[in-house]
C-alpha cells in the first residue's frame, strides 16, 4: 500500500507557508499550496499566472512583482485580485513555490 | 584614445568616474553625461518636510564633485546604440564609447497612477523624493493642523525602501513637538504584507508602529487617486480617505534605458548580480538604482558596487576574467524620531541582524536598535558623502558584508533567494 509520503516528496515550508526550496515545487503541490491559502480549485487562468511566475522567476532570478505579472502574464490586475484575493503578488508567489516579495527590513 | 562613458552623475556615476580617473591608463578618457547642473545629496530630502532648511548644504555644482580630468557633458541621453557602441545625445550628437557605465538612477513617476497628477498635486497630494516635492511638502506640513495623513508606497521597488517608515516616525515626532499629535491620524498603506517583511526585523521592530500610534494597511496596491474626494483606491477596491496624501510614486529607470531596449518592464537594466555587467553586453556595466539586482536602491549599495565596477572595468581593459565581488551589501541608517536612529546591514542572502557595526562589540553604531549615536552618524554622513565617498577616497568599511559583530538570530532560516545559479545558467 502506498501512502502520501511515498508519492509526494516531503517538502519544507516556512512559518508563512512558503516553500523553502523552490525546486521542490510540482503542479500537484500548487493545488495543495492553493488550498492551504484558501484558493481553489485552480482554474486555467490561475495556471496562466503560475506558469508565467515560474518561468519569469527562473529567467530573472527574482519572483515577478504584481505590476510585472499584470503586464506580461496576460491576466490583468482586476482578474488577478479575483483569482488571488487580498494579495495577488504574495499569493501567486506562494502557489508558484517562489519566495515572498519583500522589502529590505 | 579610448573612451569610458558614464551615463548619470548621481552618487553611483560620480563615484565610478572618480575611481576610474585614478585608475585608467593614459590612453583612456573618462566622460560623464548628465543634464543637471547640480549634485543633490538625496538623504537630506527626508528632513526637509519637517522644517529643515538645508537646501544649500544638500547641493553642489556638479563640476565640483568630479575630479579634474573627468569630462562632463551637460546633456540628456536619448539612446544607447549598443551595436554601434555609441550614445546618442538629445542634440543628436553621437558619442562613441569603448566601455559604458549606466548609472542613470531611478525616478519617481506619479504619472503612472491615474489621478495623482491632477489639480491636487502638491496641494493635498505630495511626494518627498524630489527637491521640489520635499519643499512643497514642508509648506503643507507646516500648515497641517489635524486630520488623516496617509503615507502610501504605490509599488516596489523604491529608492531607499525604509524612507517611508522613517518619514512616518519623524512625522509622529514633528506633530508631538507641535503639540497636535492627538489631532493627527497617521496611516501607512503598503503593497507588502507588513511594515517589516523580514522575520528578524519584524520581531525586533514591530513595537515601533504601536509605540508611535501608526495604523497599518497591508497588501494595498494603489490603483487610483481620487483627488476631489481625497480618497486613495486600491485595485481590490479598498478605499482610504485622507486629508493629506504623501505618496511614494512608482519608480522607474531612465527613459533612454527602455528606448534602447536595455531595460525590464520598469526600465531597470538586467544586471549580473555579482559582476555588475549588463546581461548580454560585455562592455556595459550597471550600478546603483539603474540596475535590477535584488537589493535596496540606496547610496550605500551604489558605494559598495562602485568598487566592483571599477575593478571589473580594469579587468575588461586588461582582458582578465571578471571579479564576482558584489553581494548586494547595503548599510542604512533609519531615523526613528526623537533624535534616535537604527542601523541595518544586510546583503542578498542575510537579512538585517542585531549587533554592532563596524567594530564587533564596540560599534560605535548599534544594529537594529535605536540609539542617539546612530542618529549622529546619519547626520555626520553628509560630510563623508561630499568629502570621502564622491571623490572615491577609501572608507573604513568593507564593500562585502561581514557577519562579525552580529548576533545570529535564527540563521538556519536564512535562505538564498531562488536564483543565481539558475540565472547564470539562463
Amino acid at each position: 500500500m502506498t501512502t502520501m509520503t511515498d508519492t509526494v516528496p516531503e517538502v519544507e515550508t516556512n512559518e508563512e507557508g512558503f516553500l523553502v526550496n523552490s525546486d521542490q515545487w510540482t503542479p500537484e503541490l500548487a493545488e495543495a499550496l492553493a488550498a492551504d491559502a484558501g484558493i481553489g480549485p485552480l482554474t486555467e487562468k490561475h495556471w496562466q499566472v503560475i506558469t508565467f511566475c515560474r518561468e519569469d522567476a527562473a529567467q530573472q532570478g527574482t519572483p515577478p512583482g504584481l505590476r510585472r505579472i499584470s503586464k506580461l502574464s496576460g491576466v490583468n490586475m482586476k482578474e488577478l485580485y479575483q483569482l488571488f484575493p487580498k494579495g495577488p503578488g504574495k499569493l501567486a508567489a506562494k502557489v508558484s513555490g517562489l519566495p515572498k516579495p519583500q522589502g529590505c527590513i | 584614445m579610448k573612451n569610458l562613458v558614464i551615463l548619470g552623475a548621481g552618487t553611483a556615476g560620480t563615484m565610478v568616474a572618480n575611481h576610474m580617473r585614478k585608475k585608467l591608463p593614459k590612453d583612456w578618457s573618462t566622460t560623464v553625461v548628465d543634464p543637471s547642473p547640480t549634485h543633490l545629496y538625496q538623504p537630506g530630502l527626508l528632513f526637509l518636510p519637517f522644517g529643515a532648511r538645508d537646501e544649500e548644504k544638500m547641493q553642489r555644482p556638479r563640476g565640483k564633485t568630479l575630479l579634474r580630468g573627468v569630462n562632463w557633458l551637460q546633456q540628456e541621453v536619448q539612446l544607447v546604440d549598443s551595436d554601434e557602441k555609441e550614445v546618442v545625445l538629445a542634440n543628436e550628437e553621437r558619442l562613441a564609447y569603448d566601455l559604458l557605465v549606466i548609472a542613470s538612477g531611478s525616478h519617481t513617476r506619479p504619472d503612472e497612477t491615474p489621478g495623482m497628477l491632477g489639480d491636487h498635486w502638491r496641494d493635498s497630494v505630495h511626494e518627498f523624493y524630489t527637491l521640489e516635492g520635499a519643499q512643497h511638502l514642508r509648506r503643507a506640513m507646516a500648515d497641517f493642523d489635524g486630520g488623516r495623513l496617509l503615507v502610501n508606497i504605490v509599488e516596489m521597488p523604491i529608492k531607499c525602501p525604509v524612507a517611508p517608515l522613517e518619514w512616518l516616525f519623524l512625522a509622529d515626532d514633528f506633530f508631538k513637538k507641535r503639540g497636535i499629535r492627538d489631532r493627527v491620524e497617521l496611516v501607512y498603506a503598503t503593497p507588502l504584507d507588513g511594515a517589516f517583511t523580514k522575520p528578524v526585523c519584524s520581531d525586533v521592530l514591530n513595537y515601533m508602529l504601536d509605540e508611535k500610534g501608526i495604523s497599518l494597511e497591508t497588501e494595498f496596491n494603489a490603483g487610483e487617486v481620487d483627488g476631489d474626494g481625497r480618497t486613495l483606491r486600491s485595485y481590490d477596491e479598498r478605499e482610504i480617505p485622507y486629508d493629506l496624501l504623501v505618496s511614494i510614486p512608482t519608480h522607474m529607470g531612465a527613459e533612454f534605458v527602455s528606448a534602447s531596449g536595455l531595460g525590464d518592464d520598469l526600465a531597470f537594466v538586467p544586471t549580473d548580480h555579482h559582476t555588475m555587467q549588463a546581461v548580454g553586453h560585455d562592455n556595459i556595466f550597471v550600478l546603483g538604482d539603474a540596475s535590477n539586482v535584488p537589493t535596496s536602491k540606496a547610496g550605500s549599495v551604489a558605494h559598495f558596487q562602485a568598487d566592483v565596477v571599477a575593478e571589473n572595468l580594469m579587468r575588461t581593459i586588461e582582458g582578465r576574467s571578471l571579479e564576482r565581488g558584489s553581494d548586494g551589501h547595503a548599510n542604512c541608517f533609519i531615523e526613528s524620531g526623537d533624535g534616535k536612529a537604527l542601523l541595518i546591514d544586510f546583503n542578498y542572502y542575510v537579512e538585517p541582524l542585531p549587533g554592532h557595526y563596524p567594530l564587533p562589540g564596540v560599534g560605535p553604531f548599534t544594529l537594529l536598535s535605536e540609539s542617539r549615536r546612530n542618529h549622529w552618524g546619519k547626520l555626520a554622513f553628509r560630510w563623508a558623502y561630499w568629502n570621502t565617498l564622491l571623490p572615491a577616497r577609501p572608507m573604513p568599511v568593507s564593500n562585502r558584508m561581514s557577519m562579525v559583530g552580529k548576533r545570529s538570530v535564527k540563521l538556519e532560516d536564512q535562505k538564498k533567494p531562488i536564483e543565481d545559479s539558475k540565472r547564470q545558467a539562463a
